[in-house]
């Protein structure tokens, strides 16, 4: 009989205290191993959320298989450590540590954070402060506290996070890393100083050293100027870009939690990018050109994952999955690879049509199911205002075409408080959901099963930097609420209101994510205020606590309307205004004029609308150059 | 054809609950390629199932969980291509193939082993005689041993003497110093009982003797580990048989 040995950074007692014991455990199946005392680099990858949430996200675990290759490297991860185990911490002063090796975060070379939603950046300070490394990169001297990395969509607009990061890396991952390690050894190994690092690495692409650069403000608050410090420091970052994705790696031997994550499956990124140019989607800028994955490579990584995983379940990731050129041969593989293996194929960002129905039938239980359509407007003039092209004809002949198929529950995905939205607007909406149900009932009784049931979501909208709407105003609370309430009217008078139902957000979120997404660096006074008085977990309605939110900004004099409410005029010198995201500022400008009137733009494989990106010629823009 | 594995669980793994390490052992079966019988329907599952499930916080050398194959390797093979699925504080011992018509793991339980120590020796409060003395008081010398057991309506008188088969002083590494506990307890679907219980009733029992101080024993459950040994069918004749011997190794 041997003793049960803890080499754990929390003690039993801990662990049999707090929730889910396995988010701090590490120990999962593919987790890489390595002896930290024979590498030159140590990195921390973080996702500033619970585990659950962190280890869904495929982002990381790219970039964790991409370092974990270099034999010099070893990239461990941490996450947001859940309120039960926070207040342990805090309370008995023990450092945060990383899952694999258990070591105190604050002992690695890199903390990389990966940013994906404005309600995490409690949480990022959250991690700083359990990890006992000072918020302010300003307090960072020396080499005893890592260099913090931010990454991922939210650094598009940095700035609100400025003074907590020493760099933000902007675009995608796979390009520059390696160069950036490359440089950090060889500044260790010949003595250099902190200082010195960070001004080279400044000169890499897509590198950003926000203390390198001064703001000045106008009186009215707007920018005057934005510029570096220092002779040598570029003035524009240009987000990096992978040209080619089947030179990249993957991660074909992904980490398999132990309990039950958001996405708990083998996940196949078929394509990044999208072709359709929504103008409120920030993902359908930033990312752009379109490029995709060759269906002989992700067949066999496929095949690769889903020996190496054990998983049951393979799904398809994408923004917009139907717009993949390959779809129909990749499906095909699937469900021939798949079949009598008790695997289940799940094809997220599918557009209804016939073919996409005919495949849903084959993967999925029809009478369990439900179908997604995301309208985003409920009027035709308002799509054509967001540039979403899904006619009302379409929704109602995929819609028909399910019903007749076997299926019975729709889910439609609005946003509401869009540019020039009206209450007619809001009002098409549940008109929209009835012409639906109308088109259930028109089956005849005997051939249908019971009432169809559809469900009418709505979100809040939330402009974000690089989209053409970056200029709109958003309101306040209560006219948020006023307009979901107009929806809930309309839902009322429909004659088969039974068969409908009506869910919307809360609206505080939507207006600290406003602030946010496009604030400047002097919102970090209110978020680190709101920090210190108790707010984490924001994301999670249970813990998100807006009067205390309301507070920090009054105290700090942080004036929400002057980030939402306020009309940004087509010149100002907007916060994000010096990274190059490949799409220009004139694209974006012309693309608000035109979502004014009602003018659509058409996607890029039907016509290229110019917008910027082909400087990185790559994807869409050369495979269809007219 | 059914076969019933064996393994331990051990280390970090400790802390894995009984749900998770199902799902743990579906997605092991794929990556080793074990040729696993699936339910019908939309959403197909491995024919599978545990014989005991155990608690969050306890080792152990003696799990058990059968599954239902359409053609299998030898055992040897088996268990090679299991432990190379497998992660460390998990380890495949036994793949056997069962009897035609043999129960499930589950239904044949009838009893399970534990040990019981202290994490760490300088918490043991008891020496080897000390506690030898405090056993035989516990469970030799009372003619019963009776706890309130709570159920989810209500409370019930039980007595535990019958149900504990075997209660005895362990050395953790044969050390002396640090001794432990060693029973044999009532398992499965008729009468379960945890260890906690018996800790429960026995330091209870201590508490209210006069032949042992009272403040020099006392216990933080939390400095103890519970390590289960073996679990138990009944044989025909009543004697206890480890769940694994009613199967055979493959050749
Ligand atoms: S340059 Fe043209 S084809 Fe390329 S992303 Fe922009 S609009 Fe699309």
């Amino acid at each position: 009989m041997a003793l049960q040995e803890n080499h754990l950074a929390l003690s039993d007692r801990i662990l049999m205290r707090v929730e889910k014991p396995a988010r701090y455990l590490g120990n999962e199946v593919n987790m890489v191993k390595k002896d930290p005392s024979q590498v030159e680099l140590r990195a921390a990858m973080c996702f500033p959320d619970v585990y659950e949430i962190g280890m869904s996200h495929l982002g990381m675990q790219i970039l964790y298989d991409l370092f974990n290759r270099r034999p010099d490297v070893y990239c461990e991860r941490v996450f947001s450590p859940w309120p039960d185990l926070h207040a342990i911490l805090k309370e008995q002063q023990l450092p945060l540590f990383t899952l694999e090796t258990q070591s105190p975060v604050r002992a690695m070379d890199f903390l990389i954070i990966t940013i994906q939603y404005e309600m995490c950046y409690t949480n990022i300070l959250q991690v700083l402060d359990l990890s006992q490394i000072p918020l302010h990169a300003s307090e960072r001297s020396g080499w005893e506290t890592p260099i913090v990395i931010g990454g991922g969509p939210c650094t598009y607009n940095p700035e609100p996070l400025a003074d907590f990061f020493d760099l933000f890396y902007i675009g995608e991952g796979e390009t520059q890393y390696d160069a950036l390690f490359d440089l950090y050894r060889d500044c260790r190994r010949n003595g250099w100083s902190r200082a010195d690092f960070l001004r080279a690495a400044a000169k890499l692409p897509g590198l950003y050293v926000p203390a390198l650069y001064d703001v000045t403000y106008h009186q009215d608050g707007t920018i005057q100027s934005f510029s570096p410090k220092e002779e040598g420091i570029p003035a524009k970052i240009k987000k990096e870009l992978v040209r080619e994705l089947d030179q990249t790696s993957y991660p074909t031997h992904p980490l398999v939690p132990f309990i039950k994550v958001t996405q708990d499956r083998v996940v196949l990124e078929i394509q990044r990018g999208c072709i359709r140019g929504c103008r409120f989607c920030q993902a359908g800028m930033i990312y752009r050109p379109t490029r995709e994955r060759s269906v002989s490579t992700l067949k066999e990584w496929a095949r690769e994952m889903l020996e190496s995983s054990g998983h049951e379940e393979i799904s398809l990731s994408s923004l917009s999955s139907s717009d993949y050129s390959g779809l129909a041969e990749l499906v095909s593989f699937l469900l021939k690879e798949c079949r009598g293996k008790g695997i289940n194929i799940s094809l997220p960002s599918l557009r209804i049509d016939a073919f996409s129905l005919d495949v849903m039938r084959k993967v999925q239980d029809v009478k369990k199911s439900s179908l997604t359509f995301a309208p985003e407007a409920g009027s035709q003039r308002l799509r054509d205002v967001i540039n979403k092209g899904l006619t009302e004809e379409a929704i109602l002949k995929g819609a028909a075409d399910a019903f007749a198929g076997g299926w019975q529950k729709v889910k439609l995905y609005f946003m509401l408080g869009l540019p020039t939205e009206t209450e007619e607007d809001r009002r098409e909406i549940p008109r929209l959901a009835e012409k639906i149900a109308r088109c259930y009932y028109e089956i005849p009784k005997e051939q249908r099963n019971g009432k169809c049931q559809i469900t009418i979501s709505t979100s809040f909208f939330v402009p974000k930097p690089f989209t053409p709407f970056q200029w709109a105003q958003m309101y306040a609370p209560g006219e948020y609420l006023a307009r979901a309430k107009d929806v809930n009217d309309e839902v009322k008078q429909q004659l088969n209101k039974k068969s409908l139902k009506y869910n919307w957000h809360e609206a505080d979120v939507t207006v600290l994510e406003g602030v946010f997404a496009r604030g400047d660096r002097r919102v970090a006074r209110a978020l680190e205020r709101a920090y210190e008085k108790g707010c984490i977990f924001d994301a999670w309605s249970e813990f998100f606590d807006n009067e205390t939110w309301m507070e920090a900004f009054a105290e700090t004099g942080v004036s929400i309307d002057f980030y939402n409410t306020r009309s940004r005029a087509l010149d100002e010198l907007l916060p994000w205004d010096f990274i190059d995201c490949g799409v220009t500022k004139e694209f974006l400008r012309r693309e608000w004029e035109q979502a004014k009137a009602g003018v659509v733009t058409p996607n890029c494989r039907a016509q290229c609308s110019g917008c910027g990106a082909r400087q990185f010629e790559g994807g869409v823009c050369v495979e269809n150059p007219n | 054809m059914k076969i019933r594995i064996k393994f331990r669980k051990f280390g970090v793994m400790r802390f894995i609950g009984h749900l998770d390490l199902m799902r743990y052992f579906q997605k092991a079966m794929r990556r080793a390629g074990i040729d696993i019988a699936y339910s019908e329907g939309f959403s197909p599952h491995q024919i599978m199932s545990f014989a005991s499930p155990l608690g969050v916080g306890m080792a152990s050398d003696g799990e058990y969980l059968d599954i239902e194959v359409h053609s299998s390797q030898s055992s040897r093979q088996s268990l090679a291509a299991l432990n190379q699925a497998m992660v460390e504080g998990i380890e495949v011992i036994e793949y056997k193939r069962l009897p035609e018509g043999a129960k499930n793991a589950m239904s044949q339980v009838a009893a399970a082993s534990y040990t019981v120590y202290f994490k760490q020796k300088e918490q043991n409060p008891f020496s080897l005689s000390v506690l030898s003395e405090a056993l035989q008081g516990f469970y030799q010398d009372q003619a019963e041993i009776l706890v309130t057991k709570q159920t989810k309506k209500s409370e019930k008188l039980m007595d535990l003497k019958p149900l504990i088969y075997q209660l005895q002083v362990v050395c953790v590494n044969d050390d002396a110093q640090n001794p432990g506990f060693y029973m044999k307890l009532s398992s499965g679907s008729a009468e379960n009982i945890k260890p906690h219980l018996v800790l429960e009733a026995f330091f209870a029992y201590l508490s209210r003797s006069d032949a042992f101080p009272k403040k020099l024993y006392v216990v933080d459950p939390m400095d103890l580990q519970i390590h289960r040994q073996e679990v138990y069918a009944q044989g025909a004749d009543g004697e206890f048989l480890p769940l694994g011997e009613v199967g055979e190794d493959i050749l």
